[in-house]
Parts: structure tokens; C-alpha cells; sequence
């Protein structure tokens, strides 16, 4: 073998290392949902599911916690802070790209100096609020204070910042509003960046649990991650009903992941447009 | 439609990109906005278009006051350097997205969006994205886009620049072509003294913001009103003598030549220029004007040039194939009176 062939070898032999590293324990959280108790527990280890169609665990979880509605109120909670994050990103991003007003730089930039602040900081005074508006134990606590971004505003003010001006002059005498400039050009020119975001946005929200567990306390109003964390304490000896909650709960982000990856790559890969 | 402008004027903070411009564009006539880089031909058309807005003056489409009219209600369409199309669009929604806007039916949107791409002859690409076409074809699909609204009047920002030089010379004929066909009153701005030449009815000539002069091609080469028109225009450009002007004749600087110049304007003793295309010195012709040595031959496409001594100042020639030239000859030069001017020197204007 020569030098290069040895170190190729190598290369690849580490980046498969590390890969089966980072896919292991979601291996084992999928298989370990289609086992039966004796196969969980059985020593030394079963690695794969005598049959992979075994759904008896999902069916005793969804049995034992209401995971049904813990997943309709994650989708519920995700789905709505995506979109109102989407409205306030977009809306705030055009804002501070394309209109001019007095002061402009000066808010964005405080804007952007609210970033330094945790977010571990801003839950006392955030649960202060929500407490005064009474929003304590009802869904809109975990949407409300989610609803706009910062981070992903100042990204997509600088994609926004990219495409010429011409193409806005040319909308504007076209006819288009600044809206209507906004849906029809700005919007989809930015595509990928929305994508990222959203997909970002999503992840957040749909494992958001340090926010859910200060303000929920109602069973039937708990997103998946907290009714993961509380069937856990409850199941202590059924693990492979855990893994099966576990894959649930992690599945449908991944699911999402994979259908936007294209978009992903794409939105980092791509600084702006051509000119 | 008519287009009249009137003492306008545009500056930024303090800059004046366009100082007290006066003007009339007929109707249906292609005018070359002319002008060297940051003589603010762009800021006049931006306020033509209503995208600035105006700080002085008045700009009138036939009898109505438009100043103040925002762009979509002026009717005007634009084309801009980089031709500024929609890239997520297809040829087809770029085409339409104006008639889009109008909320024109859909069928109807199509129907003269597809005609317009075939005057400008871009119907076999209406469903390509724009980065998959040359330039010269963005530059038809914008050229559509401004068109397809039938606009009163159409503006276009440097549209040839981006193009290679063969390009650029089809695409001018296209652009006179479709003006032709449309008839709609056309001001095309350009830095290119040979692409106004070629393309306009008219030129006008801009300078630091200023209105030089307004004429057809020709009468701007033949006739300058200054000194700045008679430089910016031809190539090779024209020859400049620096001098004064004593007994009624042109004196070169250094007093070591003496030209008769008939113009009762002159004063005495006026520091004046004298401006003289090379085609209008005729060398070893039985009159002479002035002697001058040979410098240096250089050729230029087909033809003979030289630089020139005259005094301590130097000249470019052509030189004819009747005589054989070398240098360190010495030449006498005949100038011609079509093709020689007197400038002041002070102010530039013609005297
Ligand atoms: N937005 C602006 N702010 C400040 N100065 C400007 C602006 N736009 C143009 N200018 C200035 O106005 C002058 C004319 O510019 P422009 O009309 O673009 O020139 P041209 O199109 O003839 O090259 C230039 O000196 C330019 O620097
Ligand atoms: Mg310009």
C-alpha cells in the first residue's frame, strides 16, 4: 500500500468509528422499542429486535401516560411558535433591511446586544410576566415567549441585505408595495435561510423542557419532553417502554430533518445571490 | 409622450449629482443620455423613474406635473444595469410580473407577456430560470419586462456594459430595433461616445452633474459648444495647442508660433485653446499654418498616426500615404477650418 492509500484507510476508519459512536444510542433507543422485556434485559446483550414489527411497546406506553396528547401538544406548541417566528423573523428582518427610519441601527443594535443575555436569565423575569398575565398552565405560555427571535431575524437581515437594490427599485416600479415586494421576491429568494431557520426554530421548540416544566404543571397540557421525563420516573423498571416513548418523541424531528437537509446545506453553503 | 425637465437639480448631504438640469424629450425619441462615470446620469434617471426623489425642479410627462408622483403611477419602465431580474422566476414570471401586480387576468397576463418576449426574441427560453441564460438574453427578458406595462416612456441604465463587445453591438441594433417597432420615448444611458453615436436621434452630454450640450451626434463632433464636449467626443481625440491670443492671431505658449485664425470674438491678450481634430491637419500642403517635427509613428487599425512637436507641445496626425515620413522630419501643417476650435482657456466655453 502506498503512504496516501494508508492514510485514506485511516481517515475513513475513524470518520466510521466516530459515525457508529453517534449513531449508537439512537440504534439502540429504535431496536430496544421493538424488544420484548426478556430480550431488554437479557445478558449478554440482544442487538437486534426478534421482530421488528413487535409495536407492543409503543402500545403500553400510549397506554400508561397520554402520549397521544403530550404529541399533539408538542405539534401544537412547535407548529405555532414556527409560524409566528417565521411572521415576526421575516417581518422584523425587512424592517431593518429595507425601510429606512430614525434610529434604525441604533435598535438593532440594542436588539443584538440581548443576545449576550442567557436565556437562563431571562426565565425569572419571562415566568414574572407569564405569572401577571395569568398564562401559568395554559398553552400559550409555551408559545407566547417563543413567538420572535433575535438570532434568526439578524440572519435573515443579512440574507435580505444581500439581494440588490435593484431588484427592489424594479419591484416598486412595477407597482409592487413593499409587501407585496416582500412576499412575491424577498421571501422566496430567501427559501433556503427560511428553511434553516424554521427547521432550527423547530427543533427548539419541539425539546424546549426547562420552560415547560417551570410554567406546566397540568398532565393533560405537557408537550413530549416533559411527559417523556415524568413517564420515566413512573416506568423506572420498563425501560424498553421508555426507548419506545423516547423514539416517539425524538422521530419526528429527525423525520423533519431529513426532508430539509437539501434546503439546509444550501441555506449555509449560500452567502447571498449573485448581483 | 413628451418629458420635460426643468432646473432639476439632486444633491446627497452635500454632493450635487445634479445641478439645475434643463431639458425636452419628445415623443418617440431615443436620446442618449452621454457622460463619463459619476456625471450623475443614473440620478437623473432614478428621478426620471421616481425611485429619488427630486430635490429641485420639475419633471413634466406632456402637461402633467409628475415631481411627486411615486413610481408605479408614472408609467415608466425601467432597465437597469445589472438588468435586476427575479431569480427565482421563470423568463414567463419575469415577463408578467408586472401585469401580475395589475392584477391583469391570467390568460391575458400570458398572452402579452409571451407576445413581448417575442418582439424581443426570448419566446424559446420562457421557462428557464435567468441564471441559466446569457447575459445578453437577460438582458432581452428585462428589456421585455420594462416593456410589457407599455410604458410611456422607457429608461435604460447602461444596459450594454455587461456584455462582450460583439454582444453589444447586436444588442444596440435590437434596442433600436425594438424602440423603432414600440415607438415609446427611449432615454438610454451610456458612457460610450461610440454607443450614443450609433444607437440616438439625439445625445445629450453631461458633465459633473452639468448639461453640456443637447444635438444629434454629429453636430456635437462637428459643432462643441466647449471644450469638454470636444474632448469627450472622438478617437483618436482631439489635439489641444494652449496659447494666447495676440494681434487678432493664436500665439503658442512658449511664443514660438504664430497662427492666423479668423474669429472676431477673440480679445487680446486671451489665454485661450486651440482645439484641432486630427483629421482636420493636413500635412505638406502649400499653405502652412504651423511646422512641426515628427515624434513618434504609431498605427491604429488601418491607419498611419504620429505624435507631433509643435514647440514644446505635442500633437497626434494622420499621416497621408503620399509622402514617405520618419521621424525626426519635419512637417508642415495645414489646419483645416471644419474641425478646429478656439476655447477660452479660463472657462472652456467656445469662443
Ligand atoms: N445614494 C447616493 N448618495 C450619495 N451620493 C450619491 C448617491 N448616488 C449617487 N451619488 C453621487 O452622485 C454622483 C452621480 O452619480 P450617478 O448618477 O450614479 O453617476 P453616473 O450614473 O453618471 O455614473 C456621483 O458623484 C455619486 O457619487
Ligand atoms: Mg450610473
Amino acid at each position: 500500500m502506498t503512504k496516501k492509500k494508508v492514510s485514506t484507510f485511516f481517515t475513513y476508519f475513524f470518520l466510521i468509528i466516530g459515525a457508529l459512536i453517534m449513531i449508537f444510542p439512537f440504534y439502540w433507543m429504535i431496536a430496544s422499542s421493538f424488544k420484548t422485556a426478556a430480550e431488554y434485559n437479557s445478558y449478554p446483550p440482544v442487538w437486534i429486535p426478534s421482530n421488528w414489527l413487535n409495536v407492543s411497546n409503543f402500545v403500553e406506553a400510549f397506554k400508561a401516560a397520554p402520549f397521544a396528547r403530550y404529541f399533539l401538544n408538542s405539534v401544537v406548541v412547535t407548529v405555532s411558535c414556527v409560524i409566528l417566528t417565521s411572521i415576526t423573523t421575516i417581518l422584523g428582518a425587512f424592517g431593518f433591511s429595507r425601510m429606512r427610519f430614525p434610529g434604525r441601527e441604533v435598535i438593532f443594535g440594542l436588539l443584538l446586544s440581548l443576545m449576550m443575555v442567557p436565556f437562563e436569565m431571562l426565565v425569572i423575569t419571562n415566568y414574572q410576566t407569564v405569572t401577571k398575565l395569568g398564562l401559568v398552565d395554559t398553552l400559550p405560555v409555551l408559545i407566547l415567549p417563543f413567538s420572535t427571535s433575535i438570532f434568526y431575524t439578524y440572519i435573515l437581515k443579512n440574507f435580505f441585505d444581500s439581494i440588490p437594490d435593484s431588484l427592489y427599485y424594479s419591484a416598486r416600479i412595477d407597482g409592487a408595495s413593499n409587501w407585496k415586494y416582500l412576499w412575491r421576491v424577498m421571501v422566496p429568494i430567501a427559501k433556503p435561510s427560511l428553511v434553516t431557520i424554521i427547521l432550527l426554530d423547530a427543533i427548539a421548540c419541539w425539546n424546549s423542557f426547562m420552560w415547560t416544566q417551570l410554567t406546566i404543571h397540568v398532565d393533560k397540557l405537557r408537550t413530549l419532553p416533559m411527559g417523556l421525563f415524568v413517564f420515566m420516573s413512573d416506568e423506572g423498571s420498563n425501560p424498553q417502554l421508555q426507548l419506545a416513548a423516547a423514539t416517539v418523541c425524538v422521530l419526528p424531528m429527525i423525520i423533519l430533518f431529513l426532508f430539509a437537509r437539501k434546503y439546509i446545506v444550501n441555506g449555509v453553503a449560500r452567502g447571498g445571490i449573485k448581483g | 409622450m413628451r418629458v420635460k425637465i426643468e432646473n432639476l437639480t439632486k444633491r446627497f448631504d452635500d454632493a450635487v449629482a445634479v445641478d439645475n438640469f434643463n431639458m425636452t424629450f419628445e415623443d418617440g425619441e431615443l436620446v442618449a443620455l452621454l457622460g463619463p462615470s459619476g456625471c450623475g446620469k443614473s440620478t437623473t434617471l432614478n428621478m426620471l423613474s421616481g425611485i429619488l426623489p427630486v430635490t429641485e425642479g420639475h419633471i413634466y410627462f406632456d402637461e402633467d406635473d409628475v415631481t411627486k408622483v411615486p413610481p408605479q403611477n408614472r408609467g415608466v419602465g425601467l432597465v437597469f444595469q445589472n438588468y435586476a431580474l427575479y431569480p427565482h422566476m421563470t423568463v414567463l414570471e419575469n415577463i408578467s410580473f408586472p401585469l401580475e401586480i395589475k392584477k391583469v387576468p391570467k390568460e391575458e397576463r400570458i398572452k402579452r407577456a409571451t407576445e413581448m418576449a417575442r418582439l424581443v426574441q426570448i419566446d424559446k427560453y420562457l421557462d428557464r430560470k435567468p441564471k441559466a441564460l446569457s447575459g445578453g438574453q437577460q438582458q432581452r427578458v428585462a428589456i421585455a419586462r420594462a416593456l410589457v406595462k407599455q410604458p410611456r416612456l422607457l429608461l435604460l441604465d447602461e444596459p450594454l456594459s455587461n456584455l462582450d463587445a460583439r454582444l453589444r453591438l447586436e444588442m444596440r441594433e435590437e434596442i433600436r430595433r425594438i424602440q423603432q417597432e414600440t415607438g415609446v420615448t427611449t432615454i438610454f444611458v451610456t458612457h460610450d461616445q461610440e454607443e450614443a453615436m450609433s444607437i440616438s436621434d439625439k445625445i445629450v452630454l453631461m458633465k459633473d452633474g452639468h448639461l453640456q450640450q443637447v444635438s444629434d451626434a454629429q453636430t456635437l463632433y462637428d459643432d462643441p459648444h466647449n471644450e469638454f464636449v470636444a474632448s469627450f467626443l472622438g478617437n483618436p481625440p482631439i489635439n489641444k495647442l494652449y496659447g494666447y491670443i495676440k494681434d487678432g492671431k493664436f500665439v503658442l505658449e512658449d511664443g514660438s508660433a504664430t497662427v492666423n485664425i479668423d474669429n472676431p470674438n477673440v480679445k487680446e491678450g486671451q489665454t485661450v485653446v486651440l482645439g484641432i481634430r486630427p483629421e482636420a491637419i493636413q500635412l505638406n500642403q502649400p499653405q502652412v499654418d504651423l511646422t512641426a517635427v515628427i515624434k513618434q509613428r504609431y498605427t491604429m487599425g488601418k491607419e498611419e498616426l504620429a505624435f507631433v512637436n509643435v514647440g514644446n507641445q505635442t500633437i497626434r496626425v494622420y499621416l497621408s500615404n503620399d509622402y514617405e515620413f520618419a521621424v525626426g522630419d519635419s512637417v508642415n501643417i495645414k489646419l483645416r477650418k471644419k474641425g478646429s476650435f478656439l476655447f477660452d482657456r479660463e472657462t472652456g466655453a467656445r469662443i
